[in-house]
């Protein structure tokens, strides 16, 4: 077992990268998630492991800086909130199509514009459509814990060199700003530059050498069918990943006649909902993606098979409803319930709406 | 007189002039006139006769040089536009034993990059910046750009610029030069012979400084676009010499380790 710690979800994501083995850090100020840059500055981990640290003068510069980093074979992260990420985009498309594997952390609150500075989930667009122009996609983890923030640093940058693909850790204010009981990996050591050779060595820019051909990052190509090319290689992989990296939690579904749909914070509240609709003697259950791109429409479409309704429960307008509708594909109800702009719902909203939906009320 | 042939003049005692080994054999896009030619010829040479190849990274922009990794071999990373020195500050600080480069137009740096380049400059990042400023957007069609002069008619200033409709030149290079991260910043041209030479001695030393760890080396080369100024490549030389170098006057801005200023040592220890 590893250490233990009673930590913020924001202070442990700089904990988990620096004991990950990332190389470089590049942000700007925004709250609620500024901790995440204080924790690293505080331990000054150019010192211990020579990971890199940079405030840098907007979050339009940090994910340039990632671009910048990425393509060089380093292991590059960045962190912001909801109106950083909006600024960040155009780098984040740059970054898929140019195939440069990197961590994004949103910790969400409320918008539109400047909004809040209170959690919220509605980036879910934003993050999983998309965002930026063109067609790509980057895999989204929502971590319902200050564990899950901690175990996604690891996850999230292991899954963007096997795929050569941007993640982004879709975390809000409620997780980045709580205490909790975590376990923290143990210390790993940077990649040294021979490792970089063996997993990028085939397209990373570290100085071209006379045994190979120049390596260019770049997302251009002016020729229209080799830039479909490129998009008919960058769908097979979303297709790939769709196959093999879904990844969700089921609470109390074997024996469930409605489903309660959930990621994040949003998530952590619907168990307590499920406990007690169950203690009503009704039985619920919930499902909770945690890739929520990809999302997991296949078990979703099966339990649309075994359940009555299913309640979409998110903190926004209804964002993630979408895709539970798309899964089931008209087969049994599909509502949505969520408290946003800010505010989050408590466990007897839920039931609340969930009896008014699916019960007829009260 | 004897006969002479060809084959007794193509002999390597006789050879006074080859292309660049860092020099691709693409066919270059840009137009007849155009300084970029010259300009990527230049780097490449530098390159070449440091021996730096395999240590060095350039970052091209968005505008007409955004294909200039076809053209010098060496490894490339083609940046968002404007964001070029976000992407060399990284580069940089995550491999500081290679030099990097960013290679950019005047609309790419000094409008809407203009946040990237004085920050990039103000950290002192040690890194090489090349600045062509041909005072219009070439690459999509011969638009006004921050550095365009005062009556200059250009695609969105048809009828010239006008300080009050469009605001004032950008002289960017001044302004960077106040900049105590800044080690060196020189503006250059490349239209005849002589001007060459001390443009290329000029990027030699901003590469040489990256070695010494002193700050920002930021070489300005006042350029032609013939295309977009719709002037032959002669009356374009012409043109740039007579407005533009009286606007934008040729010559070192700042040399802080030749002028012993206080604000590059803090960089050398």
């Amino acid at each position: 077992m590893g250490e233990l710690k009673l930590m913020k979800g924001n202070e442990v994501i700089a904990e988990a990268a620096i004991r990950y083995g990332a190389d470089g850090y590049f942000g700007y100020p925004i709250t609620p998630q500024s901790e995440i840059m204080e924790t690293l500055m505080a331990q000054k981990p150019w010192e211990t492991t020579g990971m890199v640290v940079l405030q840098a003068e907007s979050e339009v510069a940090s994910i340039n800086m990632l671009y910048g980093g990425a393509a060089c074979g380093k292991r590059v992260m960045t962190s912001s909130s909801s109106p950083g990420l909006s600024l960040m985009l155009e780098g984040v498309s740059y970054l898929a199509g140019a195939e440069l594997p990197c961590l994004l952390v949103n910790v969400v609150r409320g918008g539109p514009g400047l909004g809040t500075i209170q959690p919220s989930q509605a980036d879910y667009f934003q993050a999983t459509k998309g965002g930026g122009h063109g067609d790509y996609q980057i895999i989204v983890l929502a971590p319902a814990s200050v564990q899950e923030m901690n175990d996604f640093v690891g996850l999230g940058f292991d899954l963007a060199f096997k795929y050569r693909i941007p993640s982004l850790i879709l975390s809000d204010g409620v997780i980045g700003q709580m205490m909790e009981k975590v376990e923290v990996s143990d210390y790993k050591p940077r990649w040294t530059d021979e490792e970089i050779q063996k997993i990028s060595g085939s397209w990373a820019t570290t100085g071209k050498t006379k045994n190979r051909e120049r390596h260019i990052a770049t997302s251009l190509d002016l020729q229209a069918e080799k830039m479909e090319e490129h998009n008919h290689k960058l769908q097979a992989k979303y297709r790939e990943i769709e196959k093999n990296e879904v990844r969700y939690e089921e609470f109390q579904t074997d024996d469930a006649e409605y489903l309660l749909v959930a990621y994040g914070s949003s998530a952590r509240i619907c168990q307590k909902s499920v406990t007690l609709l169950r203690q009503k003697g009704i039985k619920v259950g919930l499902l909770r993606p945690i890739t929520v791109w990809p999302f997991p429409s296949q078990r979703i479409a099966e339990l649309a098979n075994q359940v009555k309704g299913m309640l979409a429960v998110e903190m926004s307008a209804g964002q993630m409803v979408m895709d539970v509708k798309l899964a089931v594909n008209g087969k049994i109800p599909v509502s949505h319930f969520g408290r946003y702009g800010g505010v989050v719902h408590s466990p007897g909203e839920v039931v609340e709406a969930f009896e008014k939906q699916f019960l007829g009320g009260k | 007189m004897a006969d002479i042939e060809i084959k007794d003049i193509i002999k390597k005692e006789n050879l006074v002039y080859s292309k660049s080994k860092i020099l691709t054999d693409n066919e270059m896009h840009y137009c007849p006139g155009c300084s970029h030619g010259t300009s990527h010829k230049l780097v490449a040479e530098v390159i070449e006769e440091m021996g730096i190849q395999e240590k060095t990274i350039g970052i091209s922009p968005v505008g007409c040089s955004v294909l200039a990794y076809n053209y010098l071999d060496i490894d490339w990373q083609q940046a968002a536009h404007g964001r070029a020195p976000a992407l060399a500050t990284a580069a940089k600080r995550l491999m500081p034993d290679h030099f990097v480069f960013t290679y950019q137009g005047d609309g790419d740096l000094a409008s809407i990059g203009t946040a990237e380049i004085l920050h990039a400059c103000n950290r002192g990042e040690n890194i090489t910046v090349i600045f062509v400023n041909n005072a219009i957007y070439g690459m999509t069609g011969g638009q006004m750009a921050p550095t365009t002069l005062i009556g200059m008619p250009t695609a969105t200033s048809p009828y010239g610029r006008e300080a009050a409709l469009h605001g004032f030149p950008l002289k960017i290079t001044e302004l960077i030069a106040q900049l105590p991260g800044v080690a060196y910043v020189t503006r250059q041209s490349v239209h005849t012979p002589a001007a060459a030479r001390k443009a290329k001695k000029a990027i030699r030393k901003g590469f040489e400084n990256q070695e010494k760890k002193i700050g920002t080396s930021f070489i300005e080369i006042v350029s032609t676009c013939s295309s977009g100024w719709k002037l032959s490549p002669v009356a374009s030389n012409q043109w740039m010499e007579e407005h533009m170098f009286k606007f934008y006057p040729l010559g070192d801005l700042k040399d802080a380790e030749r002028d012993n200023e206080a604000d590059y040592k803090k960089y050398i220890e």
